[in-house]
């Protein structure tokens, strides 16, 4: 697929949607991946054989994340964990006695704790996943059993082969960072690692044409419990009062339009992602006479996972976390590409 | 059905004639007004349209079409559907070089709704240039307008030796080689 050069001057090029043309990995049979020979962007099915263990993923479910792309990290060194753990909690106190106060009723102390978690990972190429949790522990006691976790954050590289084959020694890729919890802890966490490990975060946005592969993708997965609706949100500009459009639609009959438009199971085109859209979009101008196509599209949420614009995710069933992982990976590389 | 054709009408003297095609009224008035604003010594006149084809009571009146510019917001498929069914409304001979694309909206990358992958074949369908630009910023508003005039002025014969068909060169990309 060509990239396109900006013909004008003073403007970005855009990124390449390539990126997005790999695996579905929900379940379905060994594909191939990558283009086809026509150069159709072209996503296959990868053989999802995660030993993921759903008690110890729990908590990373039904929780907000927001999405950060990380650059490599220089010289992470496993083993250190905890002393990493014990230099970033001094950070955090330095940083609170110089009067960054972080939250109200500063008489908690912070603690820190890394954790490696070696389940979420794609690959042997790819890295652990590595998890940091901020809680608070009042000083009276001291008992670690007290502790209430006020943040949490995870690095994550899930079929992030793309990058982490072409850095060099001494780097650690995990391009994916979730953050659930206050910003002003996300910024302490997120100064120290950029100080310490040389990397830039940055705020990962979602772009509307993602999120409506997104839609496509989750809503043609089938799930035997009783789904939530698929749900599409837009918002319509240039109003004079912002106006904002919440389509629901039955999953079963969300499921029952993706069967019939995709052609292979196990693979995704970007025509059939337009052509399901525009069947949507199609159906709401009828019965409404608004054109969705021109309106914005802002979130996306299906029994699966939702996810927001701004970069915001949420991840409802532990079956498909490798798969929303992966997605959210590919995103956070084409990113920092 | 009125279909544009780029011969059937004689020019004027000393005037060139734009046509901006696109389903954003506001962004088209704001380039038209940029392009008014360039110096220059000849006449022109801009004539805007949501979409083809163009209504056929005044086709009478109207002057004959130098330049038409299809106007696509990224951030709306909408739009890009449609200038797809309006250029149904336009004669085969108009794309030797007086047809062109512009898209709009390419300074918010995390807005984007279409894949340009779908403006290029478009653009290679139709053998016409696609110019990116962002109309919002001052600087590249008035660069497109220099642009388009420059454009406008060839596609009238205004330029003596540069004839239209020789845009072809600007939509070789640097990759094909």
């Amino acid at each position: 697929m060509a990239e396109e050069a900006p013909e004008d001057g003073g403007t970005r090029t855009l990124p390449s949607l390539r990126r997005l043309s790999r695996a579905l990995p929900f379940g379905r049979t060994h594909g191939r991946l990558g283009a086809s020979s026509s150069g159709r962007p072209v996503v296959s099915a990868l053989c999802s054989q995660e030993s993921v263990d759903p008690q110890k993923t729990a908590f990373l479910l039904r929780k907000a994340w927001t999405l950060y792309s990380v650059t490599p990290l220089y010289r992470f060194r496993r083993a250190r964990l905890r002393d990493y753990a014990r230099l970033l909690s001094a950070f955090i106190a330095a940083e609170r006695h110089r009067g960054l106060a972080v939250a109200v009723g500063a008489e908690m102390d912070i603690a820190v704790r890394l954790s490696s978690l070696a389940e979420l990972r794609g690959t042997d190429l790819d890295q652990a996943a590595l998890l940091v949790q901020l809680s608070s522990r009042s000083r009276a006691s001291s008992r670690s059993s007290e502790d209430k976790p006020v943040w949490s954050g995870w690095f994550c590289s899930m079929f992030g082969d793309d990058l982490s084959e072409n850095i060099p020694e001494d780097f650690t890729s995990l391009p994916l960072f979730l953050s659930h919890g206050a910003e002003s802890y996300t910024a302490l966490v997120g100064s120290w690692f950029q100080k310490t490990f040389d990397c830039c975060f940055r705020r990962l946005a979602i772009s509307p044409q993602n999120l409506s592969w997104m839609v496509a993708m989750w809503a043609g997965c089938g799930l035997d419990t009783a789904a939530s609706a698929v749900e599409l949100v837009f918002s319509v500009p240039r109003l004079a009062q912002p106006l904002d459009i919440f389509y629901a639609i039955h999953p079963e009959d969300a499921k029952a339009l993706w069967d019939t438009v995709q052609k292979t199971p196990g693979e995704i085109t970007q025509e059939e992602v337009d052509v399901f859209m525009d069947c949507l979009y199609a159906h709401f101008h009828r019965h409404f006479k608004i054109h969705l196509s021109a309106a914005k599209l802002v979130k996306v949420s299906t029994a699966i996972a939702s996810a927001h614009c701004d970069g915001i995710v949420k991840i409802l069933h532990s079956q498909y976390l490798p798969g929303v992982l992966m997605l959210l990976t590919e995103l956070a590389i084409s990113q920092i590409q | 059905m009125a279909v544009l054709r780029p011969f059937d009408k004689l020019p004027k003297l000393n005037s060139v004639v734009l046509l901006l095609v696109g389903s954003d009224e506001a962004l088209q008035q704001k380039l038209a007004e940029a392009i008014l604003l360039e110096k220059r010594d000849f006449h022109i006149s801009i004539h805007i349209a949501a979409s083809l084809p163009l209504p056929s009571e005044r086709d009478h009146l109207r002057p004959r079409i130098d330049l038409v510019v299809f106007m696509i917001d990224i951030k709306s498929k909408y739009s890009l559907k449609n200038v797809e069914t309006s250029l149904a409304h336009v004669d085969a001979s108009f794309f030797l070089g007086k047809v062109c694309f512009l898209v709009t909206g390419v300074g918010r990358v995390n807005a984007c709704s279409i894949e340009t992958n779908a403006i290029s074949k478009l653009a290679e369908a139709y053998c016409s240039p696609v110019l990116f630009c962002e109309l919002e910023l001052e600087g590249i508003r008035v660069a497109t307008a220099q642009r388009l005039l420059r454009m406008l002025q060839i596609c009238a014969g205004h330029i003596p030796g540069v004839s239209p068909l020789s845009f072809v060169s600007l939509m070789r990309n640097s990759d094909d080689d």
